[in-house]
């Protein structure tokens, strides 16, 4: 009789993580397709504006980043605290925007060229004569399509 | 011989290699797409072109200066009020005959705009003034003339004409862009984003 008698254990089961991998896994691989990595270590401060007439900005590889603030506070013994230019990994003169821009040019193909933006990335307290610098040395290098890059939200939010 | 079976591989450390990665891509991501206000600068022109002579009504000054004060046609206004501004001249219509303007449900006020077609925005801002205002002012204009295309667009097609730009931006979009191409192109006709930028003063 006792064969059949079914062994009372009074513990609770171990819980069955075998599929626990299998769901990190899923999630690792979520996060790898979506992550874009930051391609610029940022140097300056960049509080961006709200606005909502915004477009989105596809095609990540066709568009060259021009940021600019006042330096972040580590930066601002060598760099001063006026606000200054990024170009890539370092600081810029306004000069210096044209030769940028013919660089990210010969890195595509020639029948892209007329797609290429330029997007802004401009810190809410800049002054405008920065930013019209940067505008006028554009037009001259003929990268005539830019975009402000912004935040979405009310324009009333950047008081 | 014994048969001997493979021994099996341990995977009892996979998860923590895989957390390990995890948090390795969750702590580095940035999900985001950038957005922002899209704008075409002016080719440089040269010295010597005249420019052509336009109509005093037919141009709308917003003037920007160092405090950050907006003034429209030399009045002082708050940033609120501009889009309404901006739309009542861009939508006036006063014109008469050729420089009548048949879908404009504006004032019609002879002293205001022609017609959309020419009225011009000329923002002309200090060399001080604050980006974020010039953002805010960017954008109220902006919406403006979006407001009035979406608006026709709606009566014409029966859809927002920001959507459409969207749609035909989207490289993933299946539909007839020419369609929409030749459509956007009409409203882009109707109410021509004519938002001339002067060089900042200094002062």
């Amino acid at each position: 009789m006792s064969k059949f008698k079914k062994k009372k254990s009074g513990e609770l089961p171990a819980v069955n993580t075998a599929s626990l991998p299998d769901i990190v896994f899923m999630l690792l691989f979520f996060f790898m397709v979506a992550t874009v990595m930051r391609q610029n270590t940022l140097m300056i401060e960049n509080k961006l504006p709200f606005a909502d007439q915004v477009e989105k900005l596809d095609r990540k590889e066709l568009v060259s980043y021009i940021y600019a603030g006042k330096p972040s506070e580590r930066y601002q013994k060598t760099a001063g605290s006026e606000a200054r230019i990024q170009l890539n990994d370092k600081f810029a003169a306004v000069s210096e925007i044209q030769k940028f821009i013919y660089a990210e040019r010969e890195t595509k193909r020639e029948e892209l060229i007329p797609y290429l933006t330029t997007a802004l990335k401009v810190d809410v307290e800049t002054n405008m004569g920065l930013v019209s610098d940067i505008k006028q040395e554009l037009r001259k290098a003929e990268a005539l399509k830019i975009n402000y890059t912004t935040r979405i939200g009310e324009v009333a939010k950047n008081r | 011989m014994a048969k001997r079976s493979a021994p099996e591989v341990n995977a009892g450390s996979m998860a923590d290699i895989a957390f390990l990665l995890l948090i390795f891509f969750l702590v580095t991501t940035t999900i985001e797409t950038d957005r922002g206000i899209s704008r075409k600068l002016p080719p440089i022109q040269d010295e010597e072109v005249e420019p052509p002579v336009i109509k005093q009504k037919n141009i709308f000054t917003v003037i920007v200066n160092r405090n950050n004060d907006l003034f429209v046609e030399d009045e002082k206004m708050e940033l609120s009020e501009l889009r309404e501004a901006a739309k009542a001249f861009l939508d006036n219509g006063g014109g008469v005959g050729e420089d009548g303007c048949s879908y404009c449900q504006g004032a019609r006020d002879p002293q205001a705009s022609d017609n959309p077609k020419k009225a011009i925005i000329s923002l002309v801002n200090d060399r001080k003034t604050e980006y974020r205002t010039y953002i805010s002012v960017q954008n109220e204009l902006v919406a403006a003339y979006n407001e009035l295309r979406n608006r026709e667009s709606q009566r014409l097609f029966g859809m927002d004409f920001t959507e459409m730009e969207a749609k035909y931006n989207d490289p993933n979009f299946r539909g007839n862009k020419k369609k929409m191409e030749t459509q956007i192109d009409q409203v882009k006709v109707m109410y021509p984003q004519l938002l001339s930028e002067a060089e900042p003063k200094s002062s």
